[in-house]
């Protein structure tokens, strides 16, 4: 199977694999790597120790994220007009946006598209497809960014062997994705609507705060206490919507298999650690490759890595430059 | 030897582990589908149906079309649309009107809730293959009072979303041959309604507008339709005639009425997504 079918199926959820064929370049950094094993471990400590812990990448997209939800909320408050509506549907400047998923979902409870739907689910599509698909996650989403928080609560109290976190099985997602969708056909109502946290929370912020919280406060001890962002990573279909879309995308994480120590303190940060298989000592089959659509291009691996190997790109443009 | 013997108990235990994990993804899975089909109790329970925003679908068309985002909250002027809560189950998120604390006086001309809606759940033509029902639709394009003087005197609006009811004729004040005096609703109340008197495009809160009436004539009086609503001298059961306000065909179910109305509660309500009764 192509690389690309690989990443598809890892995220619906199966586990990643070896790669049946490493290339020759690959192979040759590998081997000029663990050639001196002194030199090796030498310059991982050289690196370390250079390492300037940075969160760049991450207060620039908690700023994005901020903004983008009080943009809602100043237009409608303050009247400015700029971003109307709310996460699920909104105008920008005029111009209709829709999410994909909600729009998926009105689409098959009430099996009729109107003109506006669709240019605004369009619109939306093609933002996403240039911008990288679940990137809508981590740079978007206020739920993510409470999800964040309280993660670090979780990641305390498991250092404490005070929880552990229970992982499920990642193809969750899948089933609930077309769980959703069929109950949205059969019952005729938008179904995952009434318990989408990211809708909930986004009117909120707008309209003011409602009961339906308390829901999303469950969710949020569901994850400090059981299981790390188990939202996000085995429930929500709104992430899958997206990551589906970001197949096609051009912004990607980058991974060099040539600058990295193999080390993994990029996995332990990341919300979806899977697609961070690559890091792994001889699973990368090529010299640098792409995260795939699973990967929310949060960036939290990108201020980790000590030293570099894994970056922000726009595919075509690093050669074109 | 001892390769060969440790390798399957680690298989056992990973299988275990293996077989739990399908079995914690499949108690997720069920729970959180459980719960989200909690949302059919306010369905399924026969509580009074909610009065939706001008222009709505039926009910069930309503909830499946709207995308909860409170684009028609943000432009109506009077603010009387409102997003429900949890205990609306599957209607989370879906607008709504109180018509007692704010009702839709119409003051924006246009139906801006129609015209902001994006997905058609608020619409000024049903399509083809939607149901309309018995006596929703409107016999005629409703003429608002605002505008009678202006070339284009109608609103853009094909269907009622209620009708008003005397509910309560023994607490209305024209029944009783009363007039009113002060703000209507008293001087805490915050809903507001345009007055033409006052300014054409800035509705002003009802409080500040009060009244000195010889007899009550608020609903019919304050009614943003032409002909919906009339004082008629009706016979009781006592054989005595008494001015009632009596609800006319081109009622569209806006709620002013339901409002206006000095009583607590009031005499005269609207019922939500019913259909005129000749």
């Amino acid at each position: 199977m192509s690389r690309f079918t690989d990443l598809f199926m890892g995220m619906l959820g199966a586990a990643p694999k070896k790669p049946e064929k490493v290339s020759e370049k690959v192979q040759q950094i590998m081997f000029l790597k663990y050639e001196d094993k002194d030199r090796y471990i030498k310059e991982k400590l050289h690196a370390r120790e250079h390492h300037a812990i940075s969160h760049k990448w991450r207060n620039r997209r908690w700023a994005v994220l901020i903004a983008t939800n009080l943009l809602f909320v100043f237009s409608f408050w303050l009247d400015i007009q700029i971003l109307e509506g709310a996460l699920t549907a909104s105008r920008f400047v005029g111009f209709h946006l829709i999410d994909l998923n909600s729009a998926l979902q009105v689409m098959l409870a009430h099996k009729h598209v109107i003109v506006n739907l669709f240019i605004g689910t369009f619109t939306v599509f093609l933002l996403w497809v240039l911008l990288g698909g679940r990137s809508f996650c981590s740079w978007v989403c206020p739920y993510h960014l409470l999800a964040e928080w309280t993660e670090a609560l979780h990641l305390k109290l498991v250092d404490k062997k005070i929880v552990t976190d229970h992982q499920f099985h990642r193809g969750t997602r899948t089933v609930f994705w077309i769980l959703f969708a069929l109950l949205a056909v059969v019952t005729g109502y938008t179904v995952f609507e009434t318990l989408s946290p990211t809708g909930i929370l986004s009117r909120a912020l707008i309209y003011g705060p409602g009961l339906a919280l308390a829901w999303v406060f469950l969710l949020l001890l569901f994850e400090v206490f059981w299981s790390r962002r188990a939202w996000c990573r085995y429930v929500c279909p709104i992430g899958l919507t997206y990551g589906a879309v970001g197949t096609l995308s051009p912004l990607q994480i980058g991974y060099h298999v040539e600058h990295c120590f193999h080390e993994g303190d990029c996995r332990k940060v990341c919300l979806v650690p899977h697609v961070l298989d690559v890091t792994v000592k001889g699973r990368a089959a090529e010299e640098s490759m792409g995260l795939g659509p699973d990967c929310t291009r949060c960036g939290l691996c990108v201020d980790t890595c000590p030293t570099g190997a894994l970056r922000f790109e726009v595919k075509g443009l690093s050669k074109l430059l | 030897m001892s390769e060969t013997k440790a390798r399957p108990a680690t298989s056992i235990e990973k299988a275990q582990k293996a077989r739990r994990r399908f079995l914690q993804s499949v108690g997720l899975t069920a729970g959180v589908v459980g719960l989200s089909l909690l949302g059919y109790i306010p369905v399924v329970d026969a509580r009074p149906p909610r009065l939706r925003p001008p222009g709505a679908l039926n009910e069930s068309d309503f909830l499946s079309s709207c995308i909860k985002c409170g684009q028609c909250v943000q432009v109506c002027p009077v603010q009387a649309i409102k997003l429900a809560d949890i205990g609306d189950g599957f209607g989370l998120g879906v607008p709504y009107i109180d018509a007692r604390a704010q009702a839709c006086d119409f003051s924006c001309d246009a139906v801006q809730c129609i015209l902001a809606c994006p997905t058609g759940s608020l619409t000024y033509k049903k399509p083809d293959f939607l149901n309309i029902r018995d006596g929703a639709p409107l016999a005629a394009a409703p003429i608002l009072k605002a505008k009678e003087n202006d070339p284009e005197p109608t609103l853009n609006l094909k269907e009622r979303i209620g009708v008003a009811r005397l509910a309560r004729p023994e607490s209305c004040l024209a029944v009783q041959g009363k007039g009113f005096k002060g703000p209507a609703r008293g001087a805490a109340f915050t809903g507001e309604l345009r007055y033409m008197a006052v300014d054409r495009w800035k509705p002003v809160p009802v409080r500040e507008h009060p009244y000195d009436l010889e007899l009550c004539d608020l609903c019919v009086r304050e009614c943003p339709v032409k002909g919906a609503i009339e004082l008629r001298p009706v016979k009781g059961a006592d054989g005595v005639e008494r001015m009632t306000p009596t609800v006319l065909e081109p009622c569209v179910g806006c709620g002013v009425c339901e409002m206006m109305c000095p009583p607590e509660p009031a005499a005269i309500v609207i019922d939500p997504q019913a259909v005129w009764k000749a």
